[in-house]
């Protein structure tokens, strides 16, 4: 009785520790923070668009764009392809191709980060450097949104796929009964049925993206110019050289030190915070399709 | 709800519209086509990247590339063999820190939080936020645990930047994957098992030991495997806890470089770009051996649960 005992607080300190290490890695990034709130101030280091550590200069909106122009990129080139290999795998392909693809998609999420930076370095920017606009170098936005697109590919695929197949299959039956064709009922039953499920995958490949560090680093040009259009057309835009607020992380925080290293974890409080409410949003849609499921079943 | 009262009309308006059975056949035929294309490109980025590294790799990767030290510094020149050493001891160092954590902590949401919240409104309170605690963690990106690593390990408890900090870090990172994927082994051990062995006098740790744990064995086994892949790619949170530093380590307190941070080395501060290919190469492969394996382990498992 007493291993029993014995067993069940050992377990038990093991369950909550997940909660301790949530409240530690909160705790200690904004502990290490809080000297660049202070010292620089928290509008100057959101707003200011200029970071310069040598001159004591910590604005990290240039950053912020960065980071949420190459995930808008990614979103605009991944979804599209993501949910339609997702419907494909879900509703279309036979079984055989099925059972090549789906391991193929998961194959897709496990090669490491930097294989497709290296891969993004040495195919992809040279490629876009041909594009030929004065300024652009290959490295940027458009190559990191590229890159980033096939990252979040498959996390998008498999959650889509998941709230595809979890729509009960009564609903097609009764769609096809009533005369209309199988794409019909793919684009006007089921995928509206399956919608907050596909849209918690998108929300949840925005929060990869927010958060990929290794491959933006290498293919993105880590630049801390404010990103803008190398000449009048908008569009090149996505040709300007960025850096991502993970990229400003990992890139300085191995020298600095001081206002300069606080103001790194300061980005990382930027990042964490933005990453929590996309994932709790996503986690709130889940729950809430399966309700809606269950209500409509019963 | 609100579907059910507008979709009829929304469905009848567009039937109407495209009534003519032949327009809507065509038009199947067509978007079928199009997701065809879809699965198909998709299929085709995983071929070409993997293929395009693997046969660009082939051609520097050898026995004596695998086997000999990287020369470090910026001449990108030598083999690999000292960071396949280390992504091995961290390899081995992370998952010995994050297993018994894991699986652990998975028991007891699994096996003991439904009776535990029963009897105390805290403990179920606890328990909650424990489960809510796993899926942030599940969801928070690398470089922050790279940052909490750097900011705890290597400079407030002072283990600098070597394997002790980089593991520690990386076991956060893959503890709720071992934790999610234990969870969905017990829960496919039927509870029958459970109340046969408590029927035959066993203390709930004898079941647990016996019975339980050697039922969900394939699926621990599996969660494992996962987060060996997930250390091997990972690079974000070694490249700030691990230093960098190109030789074998001697102790855990020594730093040193994984497999996946020498290609980042490679190709960002040397541009040795077919070294870099060549230490891809080994990375895809080893990352698809271990794909094939966590396969051929689901398999067996879903082929054991059918014959029971």
């Amino acid at each position: 009785m007493f291993m029993d005992k014995a067993v069940k607080y050992i377990l038990f300190v093991s369950a909550i520790l997940s909660i301790i290490i949530v409240l530690a890695i909160a705790f200690f990034i904004f502990r290490e923070s809080l000297l660049a709130w202070s010292e620089i101030g928290v509008g100057e280091m959101l707003f200011r668009r200029v970071w310069r550590p040598g001159q004591d200069q910590f604005g990290i909106l240039a950053m912020i764009l960065g980071s949420v122009a190459v995930t808008f990129g990614s979103i605009v080139i991944g979804v599209p392809l993501a949910i339609g290999t997702a419907v494909f795998l879900g509703e279309i392909a036979p079984k055989g191709v099925r059972e090549i693809l789906r391991p193929a998609v998961q194959l897709l999420a496990g090669i490491p980060s930097v294989v497709y930076g290296l891969f993004g370095m040495v195919v992809l920017v040279p490629i876009v450097r041909n594009l030929g606009v004065a300024g652009n170098s290959g490295f940027g936005l458009l190559a990191a949104s590229i890159v980033l697109a096939v990252m979040i590919l498959p996390t998008i695929t498999s959650i889509s796929e998941d709230a595809i197949r979890a729509v009960p299959d009564s609903y097609r039956s009764g769609s096809l009964a009533l005369g209309a064709t199988k794409w019909q009922t793919i684009t006007q039953v089921v995928l509206p049925a399956g919608r907050s499920g596909i849209i918690a995958g998108i929300i949840l490949g925005v929060g990869r993206a927010l958060g990929e560090t290794m491959a933006m680093i290498m293919v993105i040009g880590n630049s801390v110019i404010f990103p803008k259009p190398l000449n009048q057309n908008p569009l090149t835009f996505f040709l300007s050289q960025a850096r991502t607020l993970t990229g400003n992380i990992a890139v300085e925080i191995s020298y600095a030190t001081g206002v300069h290293e606080s103001a790194l974890f300061a980005t990382g409080v930027v990042l964490f915070l933005l990453i929590i409410i996309v994932n709790v949003s996503a986690r709130w849609l889940i729950s809430h399709q399966s309700e809606i499921q269950t209500t409509r079943q019963s | 709800m609100i579907e059910e009262t507008r979709n009829p009309d929304v469905l009848s308006g567009r039937l109407v519209k495209a009534s003519n059975l032949k327009t809507r056949n065509t038009s199947q035929k067509i978007w079928f086509g199009v997701m065809w294309l879809f699965g198909l490109i998709t299929f085709l980025i995983l071929l070409l990247v993997i293929g395009y590294v693997l046969i660009q790799g082939a051609k520097v990767v050898d026995w004596q590339f695998l086997s000999t030290a990287p020369k470090g510094g910026l001449s990108g020149e030598g083999g690999v063999s000292t960071t396949l050493g280390t992504t091995l001891y961290l390899v081995l160092l992370t998952i010995v820190i994050a297993t018994p954590l894991g699986v652990g902590g998975a028991i007891y949401l699994i096996e003991y939080a439904g009776e535990q919240s029963l009897k105390s409104p805290v403990l179920k309170v606890l328990i909650d936020i424990a489960n809510f605690a796993v899926e942030t963690l599940a969801g928070i990106p690398s470089i922050i645990f790279g940052l909490f690593g750097y900011a705890l390990f290597v400079s407030a408890l002072q283990f600098g930047w070597s394997l002790l900090s980089a593991s520690l870090a990386g076991a956060c990172l893959v503890l709720p994957t071992i934790i999610r994927t234990t969870e969905e082994a017990l829960l496919t051990v039927p509870d029958d098992y459970r109340r046969g062995s408590l029927a035959l006098g066993a203390t709930k740790w004898q079941t647990l030991y016996r019975v339980i744990l050697p039922a969900s064995l394939p699926g621990i086994i599996t969660g494992i495997i996962l987060s060996v892949g997930r250390v091997i790619s990972e690079t974000a949170v070694f490249f700030v806890t691990l230093g960098g530093s190109h030789r074998l380590p001697t102790s855990i307190m020594d730093g040193g470089r994984s497999l996946a941070l020498h290609l980042y080395y490679l190709a960002m501060d040397t541009r040795a770009f077919e070294k870099a290919m060549g230490t891809g190469a080994v990375l895809v492969v080893m990352i698809i051996m271990i794909n094939l394996v966590i396969d051929f382990v689901s398999r067996k498992l879903t082929a054991g649960l059918r014959s029971r």
